[in-house]
């Protein structure tokens, strides 16, 4: 177990590295890929295999593809000279999430941060989202967000097509 | 042995870093696109390790809603630069400047 996580965390951050790096879109599309299925690892890992696979079907199979086609569909070119920010702004950019990283370090650090230790009473059965479990909370306890997230994907199908079918003026 | 709770929020908290240094420092609007799904997907990552933590499944169906909600987000983001591409002829967003004033 460690084992595993300790390869997929660092699959995880090095292909994250690893498209916020490269110029071309398309390769920072697939190691994004790369980056969703080391996590989908780390779902399984953390009893969630239900979660595990609707996120690998729905990220990688899904909105991966779309990003995949409107790359293509735009035919973009990894244009460096456009692509390279100025070194003030990389650096003021890092520096500015290097001071959100450390906000929260405190957080964790903090005396009030006392939920890490108050683990899940022993004893209790383990509780693992599967599709049986998973299924079961969502058409009871939330069934009115899950309408409600029917309603959103919804408006989100009309309005990216309109958006997408008006030739703008 | 079993994993900490503290890794994987460590973890989390690495990948959303990287995300916020992508859209900070990229200027292909689809690359920002992509990281702020990196941010979307650290967050889960939160949920899912507290729904351990805590012996909740709570957690699992949090990270349900944040994916629908994504999925609807990359839909209309990705038309909206379908649109300006056919406007402008870019994805760069420093030569998208259509709302300043």
């Amino acid at each position: 177990m460690p084992t595993l996580f300790f390869v997929f965390a660092i699959l995880a951050i090095a292909s994250a590295v690893m498209m916020i790096a490269h110029r071309n879109p398309i390769y920072c599309a697939l190691f994004l890929i790369v980056t969703l299925f080391a996590l989908a690892g780390l779902f399984v890992l953390l009893n969630a295999p239900f979660i595990a696979a609707v996120h690998i079907i729905v990220y990688a199979g899904a909105i991966m593809v779309l990003f995949l086609f409107i790359i293509m569909l735009l035919n973009l070119k990894s244009d460096i000279a456009k692509e390279r920010p100025g070194r003030w702004m990389q650096f003021l950019g890092i520096l500015l999430a290097a001071i959100l990283f450390v906000q929260l370090g405190f957080i964790l650090q903090s005396r009030d941060a006392n939920f890490l230790d108050e683990s899940a009473a022993l004893g209790t059965p383990v509780q693992v989202g599967d599709t049986h479990t998973i299924g079961q909370l969502l058409f009871t306890k939330y069934l009115f967000p899950f309408e409600a997230a029917s309603v959103l994907l919804l408006s989100a199908i009309i309005g990216s097509v309109i958006l997408a079918k008006r030739k703008v003026e | 042995m079993t994993i900490p709770i503290s890794y994987y929020l460590l973890l989390s908290g690495i990948l959303f870093i990287i995300g916020v240094i992508g859209v900070l420092t990229r200027r292909n609007a689809i690359v920002i696109f992509m990281s702020i799904e990196l941010m979307l997907n650290a967050v889960n990552l939160t949920f899912i390790a507290f729904s351990k933590h805590l012996n909740s499944l709570d957690g699992q169906i949090f990270v349900f809603f944040v994916m629908v909600v994504a999925a609807a987000e990359v839909a209309v983001g990705l038309a909206l630069i379908v649109a300006i591409f056919r406007l402008r002829e870019s994805v760069y967003v420093d030569e998208i400047n259509i709302m300043k004033w």
